[in-house]
């Protein structure tokens, strides 16, 4: 079975891709070249921005969905969720991917990406998520390799990634979701600058409870997608049964944000009309409210085109939490201080760049492997 | 059995995670005392001039070989640029500037060392924690403290550019030079290379009327209890350049707010200051305490290992457990396969 050959690979859509991609790795070399302040709107108050909230926050948060089906289907047997690991696994691999190419290019030194493998320091969280990101990006590859390993007919070395395939997820799972609450632990040391709305003691599991919502509704997205664009069929089930996790993940998170925000901030904070306040509402109402009510009865747990809705939602509500709390959580602590930031057009045009780079992968792998076989 | 966090660290890497989870439970962290030759500054803010002599020498004696502002080509880094070299204005801290005097003014700002019309200057620079965040969160031990002397320095060729240690340091410390390829985080070490061949830092040495000194931490702490407990109006003779020094400056106290600041602050720090107008109008973020940064991370990384742990444990169980179901769905599915 050869599915995939139908996708067309040379569309409009992809000449836009690999426009983007161009235009990004010029970007890229500029900021080798010349550093980051070249490129970047980035200040002493505002040392992290766009490329670390979105790109390496948001592409984290992204590649949750890896996680929760590897979770799903190898280690609580769900066999009805194994037509869509592939996908969802390759996804998650991508997402790191972005993730490491983002964080290349936002470090000071790029070339000592590696320092932290030699030059340990178990104090800092910093150094436990980069010793994370190289052992799970390294795990994800071998858990997609059967593609590429079943493509070019490596009999042997298939034989053996099975084997220890599913030692391979378990630690994967493992390995994700402390990846997942480390990068929450990283703002721990913030407290006296990030605003009350987000610092909490929880903020890992508060990432870690987000980002099982997130990827659900990633999982639930991909295999929407790739079911209209490749015409197959997708058992239904998996979406209500998705949309149910999602519902159920997401009430929790609503409880929990709603308890510290009033044990910790109250009210008041709310209401005082700043960047702070209005992205806090922003993110909550419309990334948090809204999906629960779509996603609230049965009969909108079995309708496609709400799933998506809310998936959009949820999926759209994670990055913006992942903006607010590396970036406008310190907002009024910079601007106190006379600074501000707003990332700048190479640092946007770079990002487009990374993230068409991974569509583009994605797109190669659904029309050369076999992405979408029945396994 | 107590574990510091160094032991731990040799713990897991020799024996393994599983090994370091058995422990972990009774792990605390370094115990965060002064080291025992802990150095420092004592500013006090009513003995200051804002003549800025710190400034200038801190930037011309720190430019030099091996010092926190040495440059590729040797030359001093001044805030402008401009073909005639002559003067610097910086207006903060900065990737060229170490040290900084500011002013704090109110109202009529007519009177020294007073809240309400009244004016006051502050110092602003590292205050080398005792416990210092920029330390225990930089992945790669670029920061690092003085075990002896408690500086807290820095080495530009370990240091991969992350930035989290400007994220961490609660005083906004450690600047970033965003400007260069090659960049570097720049912050005061106390003129660590000038304290390695017997001369101590150049802001108290060329401070003219001993608003700054130098010293042992405890003589320092000394000194500045005796200052809070003289009576304003008094005679006091104010030592010059170091704690210990025999030339003083003899003047009347004119009074401070009954706090040294540093003292207890983010778990104590080696830099204290003195002054006449409260700390939070200095500049000096309220939201502050007297919390050791690091604790707040640490009680979260000393759980890592028993989560992997559990999690792996966890994970095999259920695989286990569920596997039954696998074998039945896959039977019964085998005619979709
Ligand atoms: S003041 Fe900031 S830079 Fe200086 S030691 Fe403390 S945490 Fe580090
Ligand atoms: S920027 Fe350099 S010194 Fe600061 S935390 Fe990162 S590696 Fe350490
Ligand atoms: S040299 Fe001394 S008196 Fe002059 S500005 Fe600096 S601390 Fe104040």
């Amino acid at each position: 079975m050869k599915p995939g050959h139908e996708i067309k690979l040379w569309t409009l859509n992809t000449t836009c891709l690999v426009i983007f991609i161009i235009v990004g790795i010029i970007g890229m070399g500029y900021r080798l070249i010349h550093g980051l302040g070249a490129v970047t709107n980035l200040n002493d108050l505002y040392p992290w921005g766009f490329w670390l909230g979105f790109d390496v926050l948001g592409g984290v948060a992204m590649a949750a969905g890896g996680f929760i089906i590897a979770c799903a289907v190898y280690i609580f047997n769900w066999e009805k969720y194994k037509p869509i690991s592939r996908p969802a696994i390759l996804t998650a691999f991508l997402g790191y991917l972005m993730a490491v190419v983002a964080l290349f290019l936002d470090i000071g030194h790029p070339f000592r990406l590696w320092h932290p493998t030699i030059m340990w320091q178990v104090h800092s969280v910093m150094w436990v998520v980069a010793i994370h990101v190289i052992l799970y990006t390294t795990t994800l590859a071998i858990e997609s390799s059967p593609m590429l390993l079943e493509k070019t007919g490596m009999k042997t070395t298939l034989k053996l990634v099975n084997k220890i395939m599913i030692g391979a997820v378990i630690f994967g799972v493992m390995l994700s979701t402390l990846h997942q609450a480390s990068l929450g632990a990283v703002f721990l040391i913030a407290p006296s600058k990030m605003s009350p709305l987000w610092y909490t003691h929880f903020l890992p599991y508060m990432f870690l409870i987000s980002a099982v919502a997130m990827g659900m509704a990633m999982v639930s997205t991909e295999a929407m997608l790739s079911a209209k664009a490749f015409n197959h069929k997708i058992d239904r089930e998996i979406f209500s049964g998705l949309a149910l996790g999602t519902f159920r993940t997401l009430a929790l998170y609503l409880a929990l944000k709603v308890f510290f925000l009033l044990k910790n901030a109250g009210l008041a904070p709310l209401m005082d009309n700043t960047l702070e306040s209005g992205m806090y509402l922003f993110e909550v109402i419309l990334g948090i409210v809204a999906p629960l009510l779509l996603l609230a009865n049965k009969k909108g747990r079995t309708d496609l085109s709400n799933i998506m809705l809310a998936n959009t939602l949820v999926i759209a509500g994670v990055l913006i939490n992942r903006l607010n709390v590396c970036l406008f959580s310190m907002d009024q602590y910079a601007v106190t201080k006379g600074y501000g930031y707003f990332p700048s057009i190479m640092e946007l045009l770079i990002t487009l760049g990374v993230v068409s780079l991974g569509i583009f992968i994605f797109k190669l792998a659904a029309r050369y492997l076999p992405l979408f076989a029945k396994v | 059995m107590a574990l510091n966090r160094r032991e731990f660290l040799k713990i897991s890497a020799g024996s393994g995670i599983l090994l370091a989870s058995d422990l972990s439970p009774s792990l605390a962290s370094e115990p965060k005392s002064l080291p025992p030759e802990a150095v420092g500054i004592l500013y006090d803010a009513t003995l200051c001039i804002g003549c800025k002599s710190c400034m200038v020498n801190c930037k011309k004696y720190n430019s030099m070989p091996k010092g926190a502002l040495e440059q590729e080509y040797g030359e001093i880094p001044y805030e402008y640029q401009s073909d005639l070299q002559i003067y610097d204005a910086p207006i903060d801290l900065s990737a060229k500037t170490l040290n900084i005097i500011k002013t704090y003014t109110n109202g009529t700002g007519l009177n020294k060392d007073q809240e309400i019309d009244g004016f006051s200057f502050v110092k602003q620079h590292c205050l080398h924690c005792v416990d210092p965040a920029c330390v225990s969160v930089c992945p790669v031990a670029a920061l690092f403290k003085n075990p002896v002397n408690g500086i807290v320095g820095y080495d530009k060729d370990k240091c991969i550019g992350c930035r989290y240690c400007q994220v961490a340091c609660p005083f906004q410390i450690p600047k970033f030079e965003f400007e260069s390829a090659n960049p570097k985080i720049v912050k005061c070490q106390l003129c660590r290379h000038r304290y390695a061949e017997g001369k101590y830092a150049a802001c108290c040495e060329f401070c003219p009327t001993g608003a700054s000194i130098f010293g042992k931490v405890t003589e320092l702490k000394a000194e500045a209890a005796n200052r809070l407990a003289a009576q304003p109006g008094t005679e006091y003779a104010y030592p010059v350049k170091t704690v210990d020094s025999a030339e003083k400056s003899v003047r009347k106290v004119s009074g401070y707010v009954d706090h040294v600041y540093g003292l207890t602050e983010a778990g104590g720090t080696q830099y204290m200051l003195m002054s006449g107008v409260p700390f939070a109008n200095l500049g000096f973020n309220p939201a502050i305490n007297d919390q050791a940064y690091p604790d707040i991370t640490w009680s979260y990384i000393k759980k890592v290992p028993v989560l992997i742990v559990a999690l792996l444990t966890a994970g095999t169980v259920i695989h286990l457990k569920t596997k039954n179901r696998k074998e039945k769905s896959t039977k019964g599915e085998s005619g979709q396969e």
